[in-house]
């Protein structure tokens, strides 16, 4: 079996100007949860749906399920579920009203009742829509993907604005999913997401992938994937390459005072950057050390952070 | 990534296929989908089906045919004032003049307060009229009892004339204004209805997520435009209805007639609606849009006064309008009784209105 989702070459220009994907390729297998990461203005919106077949590319193939979209619009419309982003449902429909609407669509639909259970939409099912929380309103969007029993699910932005409860709940119904053998792909500019959910993923910045692979992969591919996290105060000043100087470090950023080391072997560095930091005749103000996380990837590749504030 | 192990999926499947939907499911949900979600609108019940019923009961009363009205006029008590009040006794106005003998002074000051239009006072000299000529009725009881009074006396007209008057059921302005109102109701909830609602699903971005959908499109607008014809049926029911049993309104055509006429005039203004909406991304804009197209109607169509009374040079423009179309077919079946078959000229304008609108509204539509 080829993969779920591939496609090669694809860029797409908006009115000529904008560069929204500057040429993308990706191979997403059966059964695996696969992440467009990156930050807002990325791509990830243009390059899903390109992929869902809502938009033209300019130039680029896609291939869904060993199928284009040109020859076979209908069959595949029947085997994948989408959920947009910010999609306003009928406010004056119920939770299962909206479910009925979306399954008649489908020539084999799931059964409104078992989706209901599945998503924990059972105690809402007669409630308005317009009633329904943030995260409730998610659930049923995610849901009305599912009802369709689709092969492979598109998510964009599922978490967004979604409260950590709710954001875990979600994942949960990503990972059931998964576990019936669906194939998932999902845009996310949240790191932790990203690392919790996704199989593999691919880094997108300016409508290119950065970086693929799995987390585990990426955050391995990182010269150091220990970060050592401090600052000082008082000493004679100085720049910042004698702490690049100290055993071990592979790179130094700073920022908003404080000064982030990447590392192999943070027990080796610790007692180099003490003894640095009480020949500069300073202090130490703060200290911590963690795992390098994707975040860290992102910075390390682009030199800018995932969430601009 | 210590909390989630690479997942072996388990040899459980996707599901298998339990339900099948046939061709008809999606549109028969969509249909189910859009007559809920107009029911559970308070303001679509009121602006398509209270508010044309209000209209027509205020502009029924305003313009209501009053009984005749009754001239109330003092007589001066003097020696003359018995054969003055006799008469009147006498001639054909009879019932339209009220005159009461009184005192000069208390006539007079009736007069001043309003009570009475007119006194009349009668001494060896002749008729004297006071008489107000600020005040039309006061201007009319002068004539009105003056021509009483020489009728009665013996003044012959030198011309033959007669009067009809005109109050029947079909004649009245009543009759008039109610297959007005109905094309005009026509035509807002037609405009909105489809327009109004298409581009709300479009700002909302639900168009875009139907069509990631197997949902037919085709499905989509056969069930908007067959949500009109629901309504169409409630809407005509409910004005005709109104008219014949508050306003004793008599319709003498056929009501199959009325209902196809209907029926064409609810899918036409849908296409003009869906034309108006077909790029329009903001409520706000559409809603622009759609007054724009139907104040030229509200105005020429002669949903509240006859075209006619516009100059002859614009009346074809005129008669080339929708509502126009609609309004002249309407009053055509359901006052004069005519048939389906001598309204085929302003029927073939509503249908082109329709068709071209419905075609050019596909060609240029946008799903999200």
């Amino acid at each position: 079996m080829g993969p779920a989702i591939r496609c090669s070459g694809l860029k797409k220009t908006y009115d000529g100007k904008v560069e929204a994907v500057r040429g993308l390729d990706l191979a997403i297998e059966p059964g695996e949860c696969f992440g467009l990461l990156g930050p807002n203005g990325a791509g990830k919106t243009t390059t899903i749906e390109i992929l869902e077949g809502l938009l033209e590319p300019t130039s680029g193939e896609v291939e869904i399920l060993g199928m284009t979209w040109r020859g076979h619009e209908r069959e595949l419309r029947e085997l994948l579920g989408i959920s947009l982003q910010e999609t306003r449902l009928s406010e004056k429909l119920t939770v299962r009203e909206t479910l009925h609407l979306f399954a008649s669509f489908y020539h084999h639909p799931s059964p409104v009742a078992e989706v209901l259970d599945e998503l924990s939409l059972n105690e809402k099912a007669d409630a308005m829509v317009g009633k329904l929380s943030g995260g409730q309103k998610q659930r049923l969007a995610v849901a009305t993907a599912l009802v369709g029993n689709p092969k492979i699910l598109f998510l964009d932005e599922p978490t967004t604005g979604l409260d950590p409860q709710s954001r875990r709940q979600l994942w949960e119904i990503v990972r059931q999913f998964q576990q019936r053998r669906g194939t998932v792909l999902l845009t996310t500019h949240y790191m932790d997401e990203a690392e919790r959910l996704c199989d593999r993923l691919a880094i997108i910045d300016q409508g290119k992938v950065i970086a693929a692979g799995t987390p585990e992969e990426l955050i391995a591919g990182l010269s150091g994937h220990h970060v050592v996290e401090f600052a000082i105060s008082g000493g004679n000043g100085g720049g910042e390459e004698i702490w690049g100087r100290l055993a071990g470090v592979q790179s130094v950023r700073s920022e908003d005072g404080f000064y982030c080391l990447q590392v192999d072997e943070p027990h080796h560095t610790i007692p180099a950057l003490l003894v640095a930091i009480q020949q500069k005749g300073a202090q130490l103000a703060h200290l911590t050390t963690r795992q390098a996380s994707l975040e860290d990837v992102f910075v390390t590749l682009t030199g800018r952070h995932l969430r601009e504030e | 990534m210590a909390d989630l192990e690479i997942q072996t999926p388990p040899e459980e499947m996707l599901r298998p296929p339990t339900l099948v939907n046939g061709r008809w499911a999606g549109y028969r949900a969509l249909l189910g989908a859009r007559m809920k979600e107009l029911w559970r609108e308070p303001e679509v019940i009121f602006w398509v089906f209270v508010f044309p019923l209000l209209l027509a009961l205020g502009l029924g009363i305003a313009f209501r045919n009053k009984p005749p009205e009754v001239t109330a006029i003092a007589v001066v008590n003097n020696s003359h004032a018995q054969q003055v009040v006799d008469l009147l006794q006498h001639s054909p106005s009879k019932g339209a003049i009220h005159a009461d003998v009184l005192d000069e002074s208390v006539a007079l000051d009736r007069f001043r307060l309003g009570q009475y239009s007119l006194v009349v006072t009668e001494d060896d000299s002749g008729m004297h009229y006071r008489y107000d000529p600020a005040r039309p009725e006061s201007v009319l009881a002068r004539s009105q009892v003056d021509d009483a009074l020489q009728t009665a006396a013996g003044r012959s007209s030198p011309l033959k004339a007669e009067a009809t008057q005109s109050s029947e059921p079909g004649a009245r302005y009543i009759d008039f204004l109610i297959p007005g109102l109905l094309g005009m109701n026509l035509m807002n909830s037609g405009m909105w209805g489809v327009g109004f609602a298409v581009v709300d699903m479009r700002q909302r971005k639900l168009l875009k997520r139907f069509i990631a959908s197997p949902m037919r499109r085709t499905d989509f607008l056969l069930a908007l435009g067959s949500s009109r014809l629901v309504l169409m049926l409630i809407e005509v029911g409910l004005l005709l209805g109104f008219g014949v049993l508050v306003f004793h309104m008599k319709v003498e055509g056929s009501l199959l007639a009325i209902l196809l006429v209907a029926a064409l005039g609810a899918v036409s203004f849908g296409g003009v609606g869906l034309l108006t909406a077909s790029r329009a991304q903001k409520i706000e804009s559409v809603s622009g849009l759609i007054n724009l197209v139907m104040m030229p109607m509200w105005i020429f169509s002669g949903v509240f006064f006859s075209y006619e009374r516009f100059p002859q040079m614009i009346q074809p423009a005129i008669k080339a309008l929708p509502l126009t179309a609609l309004n002249d077919a309407l009053r055509a079946i359901i006052l004069q009784g005519a048939g389906l078959g001598s309204q085929w000229i302003p029927l073939a304008i509503l249908a082109a209105w329709g068709g071209v609108s419905f075609v050019l509204a596909l060609k240029w539509f946008r799903w999200s």
